[in-house]
């Protein structure tokens, strides 16, 4: 298959201009030095980005799950976890996580602060996601799977999640731009990612404005990136479903 | 583990200062908002009546914002700005950092609110002579906005919850306070504390207003926000 005629091979170019921008830029103004630092910095923000990811995949349906089907502690507490997790900020959160933990003689990594956090936060965001999406599945499933004798954990795992999940993808793409967006912030509890080495690059060199442009279309780059993985990832979840254009 | 876990006289005795900083992050709250409202919806016509170049260049912009750090953003405009001789102080960076992140969201929202105004209505506006600006105001607007009210208090809640940001340019807005409180006494998980629990009631406070106005506006005409 020609690569070209994918059809979302325009946001692949789109990312892969950015870093070429970017890295022409960080050429053009001396900067090239610094490149090997600001590769790091990607490095630090893509862990924590996957880590907080897979934080929030997993806990997400949890807490969904939990708020829709559990008895009423467990409801309560899988509610209490998402209204306090969206209703604070991320930022003090983090810095919660940070600053007060110790005092529980709990201390961590930051890199697991930032993290769990960040994971916890968007896992929030997340579960009402799920939630959206198992509600939108036809009542009618629910009732068919009854007459065919199966049991709530079985309807739920071979009929209701299976639908769900593709009607989940495109809000998770959104939370997983937020969620890069705010692996930003892990700069302020010391790890050194991506916008901390810009701090850093800018303090040495005093070149702002290029400083933060290239990490502004490194950043850009990287969001194209997931929007592009969400993409395939949708295309390849709704094949056999008899919904959408179809491919 | 320090002596007591949490010390009420020390929460009574900084408990005035972080009252006195969330003034501040109301502020911040209220001015960047309105910010938000104006360069949305510039950004929202500018993409549907304006030029081709001006509708690209709207495009590429609103996509930027949305999916690049405000932290990025909002170091930008600190300290850039003074770069090409115009100084800001640090609220006014945050205050305009916040409306152009959060303008970039609004203008999706209005989108939509404009997108859902049938096409009938344009073309009666064309039929009845008036000029598109006319249009835009009289016509289109008043149809537009109150479907995406509902929207738009998300977001405000959204940008309330972001105001800590402004910490990292020394704006003394609650997180700052909290942590030069902290810093001072070595204890952190009052004041932090305290600035989280503020943050959970302010939000769920206007999230439950958010939906009493959704489900006003829902009845209040048949056809919007289901």
């Amino acid at each position: 298959m020609n690569a070209l005629s994918h059809p979302h091979w325009r946001l692949l170019v789109a990312a892969l201009a950015c870093f070429a921008a970017a890295f022409a830029l960080a050429s053009a103004t001396g900067l090239a030095r610094s490149v090997p630092e600001l590769l790091r910095g990607i490095g630090v923000t893509a862990t924590v980005m996957f880590g907080g990811s897979a934080v929030a995949i997993v806990v997400a349906p949890v807490a969904a799950l939990c708020k829709l089907y559990g008895g009423s502690a467990i409801r309560w507490l899988a509610i209490g976890y998402i209204e306090t997790f969206r209703g604070t900020s991320a930022l003090v959160q983090l810095f919660w996580l940070f600053f007060v933990l110790p005092h529980f003689g709990i201390t961590l990594e930051p890199l697991t602060v930032a993290i769990a956090a960040l994971g916890l936060n968007i896992g929030a965001y997340g579960a009402e996601v799920v939630r959206g999406a198992v509600l939108a599945v036809p009542r009618g499933q629910w009732e068919a799977a009854s007459a065919l004798n199966m049991t709530q954990s079985q309807t739920l795992r071979r009929v209701v999640l299976p639908q769900a999940w593709v009607l989940m993808i495109p809000a998770w793409g959104n939370l997983l731009i937020e969620l890069l967006k705010a692996t930003s912030l892990v700069s302020l509890i010391t790890l050194a990612d991506l916008t901390f080495k810009a701090q850093q690059i800018n303090q040495n060199t005093l070149q702002t404005v290029e400083v933060f442009s290239i990490v502004l279309l490194v950043y850009l780059g990287l969001s194209l990136l997931i929007t592009l993985g969400m993409r395939q990832l949708e295309r390849r979840a709704s094949f056999g479903l008899a919904r959408g254009p179809g491919t | 583990m320090s002596e007591s876990f949490w010390d009420w006289a020390y929460v009574w005795q900084v408990l005035p200062e972080l009252v006195d900083a969330s003034v501040v992050t109301v502020k911040a709250t209220v001015s960047g908002f309105a910010l938000a409202l104006i360069i949305g919806l510039a950004f929202a016509i500018a993409r549907m009546i304006g030029p081709g170049w001006l509708r690209q260049t709207t495009i590429g912009i609103v996509e930027v914002i949305r999916s690049t750090p405000l932290l990025i953003q909002l170091f930008l405009l600190y300290y850039v700005m003074p770069e090409f001789g115009l100084t800001l102080d640090a609220m006014t960076a945050g205050v305009l950092a916040l409306g152009l992140h959060y303008g970039a969201y609004c203008s999706e929202v209005y989108r939509a609110g404009l997108e859902g105004v049938p096409k009938g209505q344009w073309e009666a506006a064309v039929a009845l002579n008036l000029p598109p600006w006319v249009t835009m105001k009289r016509i289109i607007l008043p149809q537009a906005i109150p479907p995406a009210v509902p929207a738009l208090g998300n977001y405000l809640v959204a940008l309330f919850k972001e105001t800590p940001l402004l910490s990292v340019i020394a704006v003394l807005e609650l997180m700052q306070t909290a942590k030069l409180l902290g810093s001072e006494s070595f204890r952190y998980i009052e004041p932090i504390t305290l600035v989280g629990l503020f943050f959970l009631f302010f939000s769920l406070v206007a999230a439950a207003l958010v939906r009493a106005l959704e489900r006003r506006l829902g009845r209040g005409s048949g056809r919007v926000a289901r």
